[in-house]
């Protein structure tokens, strides 16, 4: 037990401290999840509302796809994506391994598929009867359009929220596409990873309680964000 | 709608601030041990405040870390496997094998020492675990110091345990299976330097004990090599160079020396012996 006490002290010094590692370790995190979850909600939103909202053929198929990536594991992305960054690989070129953009690829892939599930299912459910009143009272396809659009904000961010809760906490890709290294690719996860494995747990409950704060926060508000969604 | 246009403006800005490729970056991939034991957290910042090169390193296995060279995945590479080093140098992947340190291997268990090993040569020390099934913990990934481990179990005559009860091949970094070997009462080899910092971090206190050292076979030299560019376009092969001959310069050879835990020295410089 006196280990885990001494983590724990040792833990709110570091942070409060302003430790360099620690602070570098939740700033690369933030800046590499920010990243990813930008292009996730910029490919995947407009996506999902085509696959909710439209009606044509092999729709179904696309959903029951989407819903099957839900669990692709971290690991197999990030082996995907080192293979495809690589030098030898396709992307090899592009110089993106052991970056963050080369990270972010790949958590693009992990939330991607989240937030087009997510969003074709709130738009499928929102009110049909909603479509057809307007349509009644005259509003025309782009009105109808943008009312549907604006029913389903706050999904959009519910979808948001849980897919970034996901790529924040995920260690897979970032340790094999971003190799760990410190003061650049070092995310809160893969250091805990190392510390722990050194033996040195201090820092690594230090950066979980970080974890822990942005998680927590963040499912919260997507508690916060269900209750006016009215789910 | 303010808020979000401001977030789109702020990584907009973000994104290519953090694409963005400086000139002078070195890619360098390395085994554990010089990572773990801190020798590169200590060097390295000098070497950048002497060559203005932003060297950054991935601490993996020397199997892997010859792997990433052969993709050409990196620019430098640090590694401890003399024999597949040589091979790779002959294949054309890398130029350049420059010497720098050493230091030894030992063979550390339980302090009760179930098979009785203390003191006896490697060979017989190994076969007497073997003898009494008393757990083993192997890197089990292909790293340089599992290369020698498992030359050493076939200079004893014996094929490698592979699927034996007792030998638990962990897959993880030296630190990590000095931790696994010390919870599970098993014996297992490392470099001394990283048994010196293994010390360290557990302040002495450790269920774990040298049991076999100062045979010549554990001899372990640690390699520098540049990525050739004529297999690997992309290879920076002058900032490699500059980094192989600063690490065997009098000063950097110098601070290898200087580089002591618990007053313990960890590796010996050998640059150009």
């Amino acid at each position: 037990m006196g280990f885990i006490y001494e983590g724990l002290l040792k833990a709110f010094e570091l942070l409060f401290n302003g430790n360099p590692e620690t602070w570098s370790a939740v700033y690369i995190t933030l800046c590499v999840s920010s990243l990813s979850i930008f292009f996730t909600i910029l490919l995947g939103a407009p996506l999902g509302f085509v696959l909710g909202y439209c009606r044509f053929k092999g729709r179904e198929t696309l959903r029951m796809i989407t819903d099957t990536l839900l669990s692709f594991p971290t690991v197999v992305i990030g082996l995907l994506v080192y293979s495809l960054v690589s030098r030898q690989g396709p992307l090899g070129d592009y110089g993106l391994l052991f970056t963050l953009p080369g990270i972010a690829i790949g958590q693009v892939m992990l939330g991607m598929p989240i937030v087009v599930a997510m969003v074709a299912n709130a738009v499928e459910n929102s009110d049909s009867g909603m479509k057809d009143t307007l349509l009644t009272l005259g509003a025309d396809n782009i009105q109808v359009l943008k009312a549907t659009l604006w029913e389903t904000r706050y999904h959009l961010m519910l979808a948001g929220v849980a897919a970034y809760g996901r790529i924040v906490s995920e260690i897979g890709i970032s340790m094999m596409v971003g190799g760990n290294i410190k003061w650049h690719t070092r995310t809160i996860t893969t250091a805990i990873a190392l510390e722990t494995g050194k033996g040195e747990f201090a820092m690594g409950i230090a950066l979980g309680v970080v974890l822990l704060i942005i998680a927590f926060g963040v499912n919260f508000s997507v508690a916060k964000l269900k209750r006016r969604a009215g789910q | 709608m303010k808020k979000f246009a401001a977030l789109l403006l702020a990584l907009a800005l973000l994104v290519p601030a953090m694409a963005q490729a400086k000139d002078k970056v070195l890619m360098m991939a390395t085994t554990t041990s010089t990572d773990n034991t801190g020798l590169l957290d200590e060097l390295m910042p000098e070497f950048t405040k002497d060559s203005g090169i932003d060297i950054r390193w991935t601490a993996i296995g020397t199997g892997k870390a010859l792997a990433m060279g052969r993709n050409c995945d990196v620019d430098v590479l640090l590694v401890h496997a003399p024999g597949a080093e040589k091979k790779f140098v002959k294949n054309g992947h890398g130029v350049d094998r420059t010497q720098l340190m050493y230091n030894d291997f030992v063979i550390v268990g339980p302090a009760a020492d179930p098979a009785q090993v203390k003191g006896m040569p490697v060979e017989k020390a190994l076969k007497a675990i073997a003898k009494a099934k008393a757990p083993f913990a192997s890197r089990g990934d292909n790293s340089g110091t599992n290369k020698k481990e498992i030359s050493l179990w076939k200079a004893a005559g014996m094929a490698v345990p592979d699927k034996a009860d007792w030998y638990m091949q962990l897959g993880q970094g030296m630190l990590k299976t000095l931790n696994a070997a010390a919870q599970k009462g098993a014996y297992t080899m490392t470099d001394r330097g990283t048994w010196i910092k293994y010390m360290d971090v557990n302040k002495g206190k450790t269920p774990l004990k040298i049991v076999v050292e100062g045979d010549k076979v554990l001899f372990n030299q640690y390699s520098a090599i540049a990525i050739n560019p004529a297999v690997c376009p992309n290879a920076k092969v002058e900032l490699a160079n500059e980094f192989i001959a600063w690490m065997a310069s009098p000063k950097a050879q110098k601070a290898i020396g200087d580089f002591r835990l618990l007053g313990k020295q960890l590796f010996t410089p050998n640059a150009g012996k």
